[in-house]
């Protein structure tokens, strides 16, 4: 046995103040996040399969099933798709976040977390900031994907990056639906019926189809889909050939992908809150 | 404040699910010292740590730890401990070092202190080797070290240690002994939560044993020994056939009631003043000239001490 000294190699820490707190807060948050790449650096396969899926998918819907698809107005259907599948690129982010909150909460990681003495936040901003750089990263490998496929913007780089911004705040939101449904099953096992259940809000949106040509009352729920308003405002901000809108809230398309996405956040980071809080009942 | 590393009073927990789970359990842990918690299962142990490292909220009574009241002042008091659970609370996907490493910085310490501490602490738990392996790929024994060594990075005030050597074989057993001596040499108080009697018997310097959420009996493991009434004399004959004379002689010589136990052709008796008794017993088996094998004096087992006090609690709620 060796003779390591088991003696604290420094005193408690006492973070008093504002600054300090949040220094310290920004801190721990970091070293989370750092902890989220180290899992994406040992299991790179996970990472570059996750990646790919929404490559297949541009591929799939693009070729095999594009021919047939009608876009208003006559123009490609590939261009159309590809707003479709930014987005879709993002509600699938859910998943990676479900996965990780929890995975982390069914086991006594947490706990640990939770006796120590970092900030409270810091396990879910260090997951968020983790998430939101993945999903850019898969932004870009869609964009490029796309160019591929013949995808353009026709409206300026800005318009584009402000299209990106849409999209991201997207992802922002749904990152607390994420953490909130991830924390209710507190077990990776229910990832398949967020799997699942992230079709149906998919196809339910003008992600694929125009809901102009959808029944009447699905039409309408299609219109209404958040998704629908960031995929519409993104086809805008592109200036996508053939995208018109035509009802109220495919017009009021940018306002509503700022509102969707804010009101979602406004509604899951408190519940998300509260259940962390709730772990120690 | 306290002169109390730990203190509870009164302390009530009850699950949403309507289990009480502790009902009014009092402990004090003097500081610098190794306090064993020691329960059946369900007892509260769990409960009782997690109340502690302020995982759980308490519904009733008070708790301090370090000085500190667990649900006013939750973050001095995570200062302030370390906490190692009744299952790894480990990143299974990080080797040992980084999942290390990572619980140094949450400690704040700076990078590469807490590299330092990283290294420091696979060597002394004997995972330098497997420092850079996945935890995932550990064996239990391995992965309950690197947790061990997970709650001491800061050498905390107070160790909370939730049964640290379940699962562990008899080398890994003792070497988490070792370590808890070192650390409470140093000045760490430890309360220790464990189903092994043995366990809390060589590491705890005092014991509460726990039931149902209260505190049925503590103090130094020799006092609850004796508590149990007092030390016994043991008599192991030759002869089967001589168990019932001497059983008879044992019972004059002592003045109690002798257990007999035909299979090892042991008899047991509890005796007050140990070497008289001793003396007694050996005249008066040597005057009916019956052989004994073996006689020895011997204080109860905590086993005895630990059935007799939950069947006791068991009896009154019969
Ligand atoms: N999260 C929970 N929700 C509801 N009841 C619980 C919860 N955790 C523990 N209990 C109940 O509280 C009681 C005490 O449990 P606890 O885990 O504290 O016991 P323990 O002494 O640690 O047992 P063991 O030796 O098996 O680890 C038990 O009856 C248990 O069923
Ligand atoms: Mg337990």
């Amino acid at each position: 046995m060796t003779s390591t000294s088991l003696v604290s190699p420094a005193e408690p820490v006492e973070s008093t103040g504002a600054p300090a707190r949040l220094r310290w807060a920004l801190a721990d948050g970091w070293t989370l996040t750092r902890r989220a790449l180290a899992h994406w650096a040992r299991r790179p396969e996970q990472v570059v399969m996750g990646l790919l899926f929404p490559v297949m998918l541009v591929l799939m819907f693009g070729y095999l099933f594009g021919g047939q698809m009608a876009v208003p107005g006559g123009g490609s259907y590939r261009e159309f798709l590809m707003p479709g599948m930014f987005a879709m690129t993002m509600v699938f982010g859910v998943e990676t976040t479900f996965a990780a909150v929890a995975t982390d909460a069914s086991r006594s990681i947490t706990d640990r977390f939770r006796s120590l003495p970092m900030a409270s936040s810091a396990v879910v901003a260090g997951r968020g900031a983790a998430d939101m750089l993945h999903s850019v990263l898969a932004l870009t490998v869609m964009a490029v994907t796309g160019l591929a496929v013949g995808w353009r913007w026709h409206e300026g780089a800005g318009r584009a990056l402000a299209a990106a911004g849409l999209l991201l705040l997207l992802r922002f939101a749904l990152l607390w639906l994420g953490v909130y449904l991830g924390l209710v099953a507190r077990s990776p096992e229910l990832l398949v019926a967020v799997q699942v259940l992230v079709w149906p809000i998919g196809f339910l949106s003008n992600a694929f189809v125009d809901p102009a040509t959808m029944p009447g009352w699905l039409g309408a729920i299609a219109e209404w889909n958040p998704l629908s308003a960031t995929i519409g405002a993104t086809r805008e901000l592109f200036g996508t050939p053939g995208w018109d809108g035509g009802s109220w809230a495919a017009e009021h398309a940018v306002p509503m992908a700022v509102l969707w996405p804010l009101l979602l956040a406004a509604v899951f980071f408190p519940l998300s809150v509260r259940r962390y809080r709730r772990l120690s009942r | 404040m306290t002169d109390h590393a730990v203190l509870a009073q009164g302390v009530r927990k009850r699950y949403g699910g309507g289990t009480t789970a502790l009902d009014g359990l009092d402990l004090a842990v003097a500081p610098g010292t190794v306090h064993g918690l020691l329960g059946p299962n369900g007892a509260g142990k769990t409960t009782c740590v997690r109340i502690l490292a302020t995982l759980l909220t308490l519904d009733g009574g008070r708790a301090e730890v370090a000085g500190f009241d667990v649900l006013r002042e939750p973050a001095r008091v995570r200062r302030r401990i370390g906490l190692v659970g009744q299952h790894a609370a480990v990143d299974e996907v990080l080797s040992g070092r980084q999942n290390l490493e990572m619980f140094g910085r949450l400690h704040h310490l700076p990078t590469r202190a807490a590299r330092r501490r990283a290294d420091e602490l696979l060597e002394r738990f004997g995972l330098r080797d497997a420092g850079r392996r996945p935890a995932g790929e550990y064996s239990g024994g391995m992965r309950r070290r690197l947790d061990l060594a997970a709650g001491m990075i800061m050498a905390p005030a107070v160790l909370f240690l939730d049964e640290p050597t379940t699962g562990l074989d008899p080398r890994g057993r003792s070497e988490v002994w070792e370590t808890v001596r070192a650390l409470a040499e140093d000045g760490t108080t430890v309360l220790l939560t464990t189903q092994y009697l043995e366990e809390a018997d060589r590491l705890a310097g005092r014991i509460s044993v726990v039931d149902r959420g209260r505190v049925i009996a503590e103090g130094t493991p020799d006092e609850l020994k004796s508590g149990l009434g007092a030390d016994r004399v043991d008599v192991v004959l030759r002869d089967p056939a001589a168990l019932p004379a001497a059983a008879d002689l044992l019972s004059g010589a002592t003045g109690a009631r002798v257990e007999t136990d035909p299979d090892t052709r042991r008899l047991s008796a509890p005796v007050t003043d140990r070497v008289a008794a001793l003396i007694e017993v050996v005249r008066a088996l040597d005057g009916a000239g019956i052989d004994a094998e073996d006689i020895a004096l011997r204080r109860p087992t905590l086993d005895e001490v630990f059935l007799h006090l939950t069947a006791d609690r068991a009896e009154e709620a019969a």
